[in-house]
Parts: C-alpha cells; structure tokens; sequence
C-alpha cells in the first residue's frame, strides 16, 4: 500500500492539503487496521492529496483524560501540537470519534487549532462533489443496513447525518435502531471502558446494544468508530449471529462498493 | 376588632415570606461554596436557552404527551400566581375580590380560565400520583427514591390538589352567596364560573352562615396551604421551578465531549517542557488538591445544578451503566451532591463555619464503584430537561482518584503506562505504528 508519511513529503518539499489522523485503535487494532486500509483505499483512488504521521503520530490523550488522568493528557496533547504546529497542519481528517473531539474540542485551549472533519463528513463531501461513484448494483443494493450512533461523534458533536448519507448513498435500505441518533445508546467503550473489565452488572452495555442492532433486523451494523466496531463485533459473536450481521465501518461500506 | 384578620394576615405573609428568604439566602451560600467559574459568555445564547430549555420546557417534548401534562402543572402554577396577587391583596386592604371593580368587563373570564387551569390540574395531578404509584415505570421505581425522595414527589402532587380543591370551593360558596344576596357578597356579583358553580349542589344544603364560613376557611386555607407550600419548595425537589431558570441560562455553552481543561496541570507541563513558556502565576498559584473530593471543590454550577435536579430520573433512564444494572446512577449523583451540600450547609448553620465534619462527597456518598462505570456517553445531559450534567460531576472525582490518590483499577494503571512509554493505551512500540501498510 503506498501511504504517503507527513515528514517524508515535507522532505520532498511537498505540502500535503490534509493530515489523515490515523489513531491508535487505527494503528494497532487489527479490527480497526482494516478500516484504516479501506479509508486510504478510497482516499488514494480519489486522489487526495494527504500524508499520516506514521510512526511520530502519539495518543491523543483521549483514554487517559477519561480515566481522570490528565497529567498524561496534557503531557500528550503538548507533544502532539507541538509536532502539528510545527509542520503547520491545517487540516486534520480522522476515522476515530475521541480523536475528533479531542483534536476538534480539546486542543484549540492548549495552542492547537486545525480545521479538523470526521472521515464520516468527508466521505459525504466527497459523494456530493462526485468524487466518489458508487458502483453500479454495489453489493449493498437494496440491502438492511442499520447504523449505531458513536456518542462523541453525536451527542458530543451532533453528527448525526453525515454517517446516514454515506449509507444511503449505498442505495442501502437505512434502517434505524429503536434508540437511534441523539437517544442512541453507547456501545460501552468510551470513557476509557475500553481499557477495562466492565464494573459489575445484570448484562453488558455493548450486548444490550447489540441486540438492539439485531432487533432492527439489519444485514449489517454500520459504524463510524472503531471502539464501536469492536464492541459490536464482540456482542455479535456471543450473539452467535457472525453469519448473518456484518458489523462494518461505513469507510468499508464505501470501499467495497466502488 | 374589624382588622384582626387583616393584621393576622400581613403576619402569616411576613412570616412566610420571611422564612422563605432564610432558606433561599442559606441555599445560594451553599452554592457559592464552589469554586467559581465564569459563565457570562454569550448572553443572547444564554437567554435563549432560558426561554427555550426552561420557560418552553424543550427537553420535556422527547415526550409530548407528558410534556403537555407537566405543562398544565406548571401554567396552572405560573398562572394562578396572578390570582394570588388578588388574594394577597384583598387580605391586606380587607377588601373582596378587588380586581373585580378594576376590570369587571374581563374579570369573569380570567377566573374562568384560572379555574379551567385548576381543574387541569387536578386531573393531572391524579394521572401523575397514579403513574407513579400504580402503572410501573422503571425510573420511579429505582431504589435510589426509596424514602423521603419518593414521599417528596407524592406530596406536592397531593398537596396541588388540596390547593386547587380550595380555590374551586371558595369560588362556589363565593358565587353561591352572591347568588342569594348575602351582604357582603351581593356587592361584587361575578356572576358564576364555570366549574366551581359544579359545586353548587354539594353547598346549596348549607344556609348562609355556614356557606360563609365555607367560604372564609377555604380562603385562608387557600392562603396558608400557599405559604406551606411556598416554603416546602425549597427544602424539596421541586426547586426546579425556580432554579431551572437560571440553570438554564448558565449552561455551558461548550460542545458536550469537551473535558474542562485544567490551567494549573497545563501550566505543570508546560513547565516541565518548556519552563521558559509556564505562566509563573498560574503554576505558582497550583491549588491544593486536583480534581474533586467534596462540594466545594465543585464548580458553583455543578452545587446549582443539584439543587435544581427534579430527581425524574430520566438521565438513569437513559444511562448505559444504570441501564445494565451497574451501581451508577446519573440522578443519584446529583441527589448526594446536593445531599451534601446540604450536609455542609447545616454544618455551618450551627458552628457559623465550616468545620471539617469528616465526610467528603466522594467515598461518603458517592462511591469510587458508581464512578468507574461511566462512559462519558453523555446521554444523561442530553436526555435531562433542566440542563444539568451528572458526568461533568463524575469527571471531577475521578480526577481526584486518579491524581491525588492513585486510585485506578489495575488495567487503568496499565494502560497509563503504555501511554506514557509508548505513546499508545496498548503495549505496542512506535515503529509498530505503520506496520499496518505492508501487512
Ligand atoms: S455520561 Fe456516564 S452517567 Fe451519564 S449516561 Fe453516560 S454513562 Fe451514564
Ligand atoms: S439530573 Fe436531570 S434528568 Fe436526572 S433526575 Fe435530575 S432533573 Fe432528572
């Protein structure tokens, strides 16, 4: 795969419009690694002029500020924006809704501000502007396709639409979750749950969840983060459902249909 | 002689009003022992979510239909304040029902839609205690209610009704003794009002003696059960109808994901950083604890928002944690902030002062568990109609148990050390960081 790296191409004297924003779930998830391929699978063959960090690229802070850390935070947030500022990024596109909010919310009151978009709205923008042709009759024509809510891309940001548009785009039948967009439920993952055993319960949040997925009777869970898709994949298999209900991210989406 | 009721009368309001002020003026103390945190900020932002979250109840129509019901309430609340204007002013100059030879052409009707708004009431008021009590609803029924919290709700639904019962009784036996020319009523003849006169055959037995004493004690019943009721707010969950008000004006006006930054840790960075860079005030100025282990370590707002919670509970409703049955619960949260600044508050009431009591708001009333299970989903901020956020409270504790005590679960300790050594939650060096290209 040929992924241009930020410092190499300021090297080579070239000024790269957008930073993609790969993130740690991104980097080392092997779940997520895949949405991360299929994300510059498209952004390669739209011809977006792009680079990552690649290995100077650090955590945002997101998990540790969370957990109520936020010696770490700030430790990694200064590291961070001192690294963007110093290659004057302006633009930031990330396929993680914590990165998003940390990157869009966050840094501005540490010294970092960039226009930073969710890949969720640059993929809409790129199909409205005709960049992206889905292929005809696409292999999710026609089919039940239900998207999960990621909090701090919803409620925390009010992206609702962006994610839905994409899938439409499809010509995918969109069918919502009894809980969906601003009453959507978490999958369990954030506030740094990602990063440990849930506390004690009568179920788990991303299983209560998931068989709201499954009650929507959808083909696919379509999801816009990463933390998302693996709780969803993870429900899906004590589920016993693996073989009819995909759980999918909607770069994926895109990147099988055109 | 002929005054004693006036004087009576201007006694009971004064002393009403009076304690009223004690409790609201003790109230906005405990509150301002918070920390302070400006929220002046866009006032044509602020005021309108005042008017949109707060007079026009916008969160309240996720459901319409009781959305419409607590509106009645709250119009019948609102509106019938108008007609205590009259009481109070007729119990002062001695006079009956004065408004009516200001605006005779008019005054029928307006008591025909305050008596409307009463019997509204009323019904919802029935509807609501059967809701609550009878029909099962997960949230009234949660086991951080049990007890005063539950008798709160029934209690001023009962004593709603009580009230509206009275003013709908005066009315009758009022219109009733006009009816019959009785001397002190036939002066202002209204004429009668469209649901008390529903009530004329329950009085009509009674002669007029008796039917003016009817009417006389439903009056001062009316007017006392007002100033009960006027000072049991306060002391209740439903303070929201005044501080949802200001609540909502103080919102914050930042997107929800946001996390407050903390200056002073920002500035403890820096320094070991860039030392040249540190604003020397700030980092000398460190306060003592970081994060939060009591109310006062709090924002004022976090303290207003716990007075103004309504207890409704339709952020544990919505909360993922209370949901699957963790110890969470958003409502709670709030309901032991606010019973510990409460807690504070008596402290200072008897010693002038705050003496460490030897209880904090963390591990006495809110457990290191409950805080652990929070997701950050901030679906209890969005969900609660009088703009209150639990996780912001959350946030603050767990900040103290993290950087002040060290306290976080094994795998949390773990992660912290990742982060810090390789830049990532997981133990992965960061050269790995590409290796997803070639793979
Ligand atoms: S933010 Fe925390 S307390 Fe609020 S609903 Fe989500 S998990 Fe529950
Ligand atoms: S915090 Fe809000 S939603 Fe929760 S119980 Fe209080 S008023 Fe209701």
């Amino acid at each position: 795969m040929n992924v241009p790296i930020l410092s190499d191409e300021i090297a080579k004297g070239n000024s790269p419009d957008v930073l993609f924003w790969v993130g740690c779930a991104g980097s080392f998830d092997q779940r997520a690694q895949s949405i991360t391929k299929a994300f510059v699978s498209i952004l390669n063959k739209v011809g977006i002029n792009y680079a990552i960090l690649g290995s100077e690229e650090m955590c945002t802070g997101d998990p540790v500020r969370r957990a109520g850390n936020e010696f770490m935070f700030q430790m990694m947030a200064y590291q961070n924006i001192n690294l963007l500022n110093q290659y004057h990024v302006k633009k930031i596109v990330t396929a993680c809704p914590h990165c998003f909010n940390t990157l869009k919310n966050e840094y501005p009151d540490l010294g970092g501000s960039y226009d930073v978009v969710h890949h969720s709205s640059f993929l809409q923008d790129l199909i409205d502007q005709g960049k992206i042709i889905i292929k005809e009759g696409g292999s999710f024509k026609g089919k039940k396709i239900t998207y999960h809510d990621s909090c701090y891309l919803g409620r925390s940001n009010g992206i609702y639409e962006a994610p839905r548009k994409v899938i439409e785009a499809l010509d995918a039948e969109l069918v919502e979750m009894k809980r969906c967009k601003s009453n959507g439920l978490c999958c369990g993952a954030g506030g740094s749950q990602m990063f440990k055993e849930e506390e004690a319960g009568n179920t788990r949040i991303n299983w209560a969840r998931t068989e709201e997925a499954v009650a929507s009777s959808a083909e696919v869970i379509a999801a816009a983060c990463p933390f998302c898709n693996t709780m969803l994949t993870d429900g899906i298999k004590v589920k016993e459902k693996e073989n009819e209900i995909k759980v999918l991210d909607i770069a994926e989406l895109i990147a099988q249909s055109i | 002689m002929q005054f004693i009721p006036q004087i009576l009368f201007l006694f009971l309001l004064c002393v009403g009003v009076y304690l009223f002020s004690i409790r609201l003026i003790a109230i906005r103390r405990n509150i301002l022992r918070g920390k302070s945190e400006s929220l002046n900020d866009q006032p044509m932002e602020r005021w309108k979510n005042l008017f949109l979250l707060a007079l026009g109840q916008k969160k309240m129509f996720k459901n319409p239909i009781v959305a419409i019901f607590h509106l009645f309430i709250y119009l019948g609340f609102l509106i019938i304040n108008i007609e205590m204007l009259e009481i109070v002013i007729d119990g002062l100059i001695g006079s009956h029902r004065v408004f009516f030879s200001i605006i005779p052409s008019i005054y029928t009707f307006l008591i025909n839609v305050f008596e409307f708004l009463a019997f509204s009431v009323i019904v919802v008021c029935v509807f609501f205690l059967f809701r609550r009590n009878v029909i099962h609803i997960a949230r009234f029924r949660s086991s951080d209610l049990i007890g005063w919290p539950k008798n709160d709700a029934n209690f001023i639904l009962v004593a709603e009704i009580i009230l509206m019962m009275l003013f709908l009784n005066m009315n009758a036996a009022d219109t009733l003794l006009q009816s019959r020319g009785v001397n002190d009523y036939s002066s202002t003849l209204t004429g009668n009002f469209i649901f008390s006169s529903y009530l004329h055959p329950l009085l009509n037995g009674y002669n007029n003696e008796i039917l003016a004493l009817i009417e006389r004690a439903s009056w001062w019943a009316h007017i006392i059960g007002v100033i009960a009721f006027l000072n049991y707010l306060p002391w209740s969950k439903h303070l929201h109808i005044i501080l949802a008000f200001p609540n909502a004006y103080y919102k914050r006006l930042t997107p929800i994901g946001k996390f407050a930054n903390m200056p002073t840790v920002q500035q403890e960075v820096l320094y070991a950083f860039q030392p040249e860079l540190a604003n020397q005030e700030i980092t000398n100025a460190a306060p003592s604890t970081f994060g939060a282990k009591d109310v006062h370590d709090l924002s004022w707002k976090n303290i207003l928002d716990a007075y103004s919670c309504t207890e409704c509970g339709r952020c544990t409703a919505a909360c993922p944690a209370s949901q699957t049955g963790k110890l969470l619960s958003p409502r709670k949260i709030m309901m032991s902030t606010r019973d510990r600044a409460e807690e504070i508050g008596r402290v200072i009431d008897k010693k002038g002062k705050f003496d460490d009591d030897g209880r904090k708001l963390l591990f006495n009333h809110i457990s290191e568990e409950e805080l652990r299970a929070c997701t950050t989903c901030n679906a209890c901020v969005e969900d609660c109609p009088v703009s209150i956020s639990p996780v912001d409270i959350i946030i603050q504790l767990r900040r103290y148990l993290i950087m002040e005590q060290s306290s976080a679960p094994n795998e949390w300790t773990m992660m912290f050390g990742n982060v810090e050594n390789n830049f990532a939650p997981w133990k992965f060096s960061t050269e790995q960081r590409t290796k997803w290209i070639n793979d």
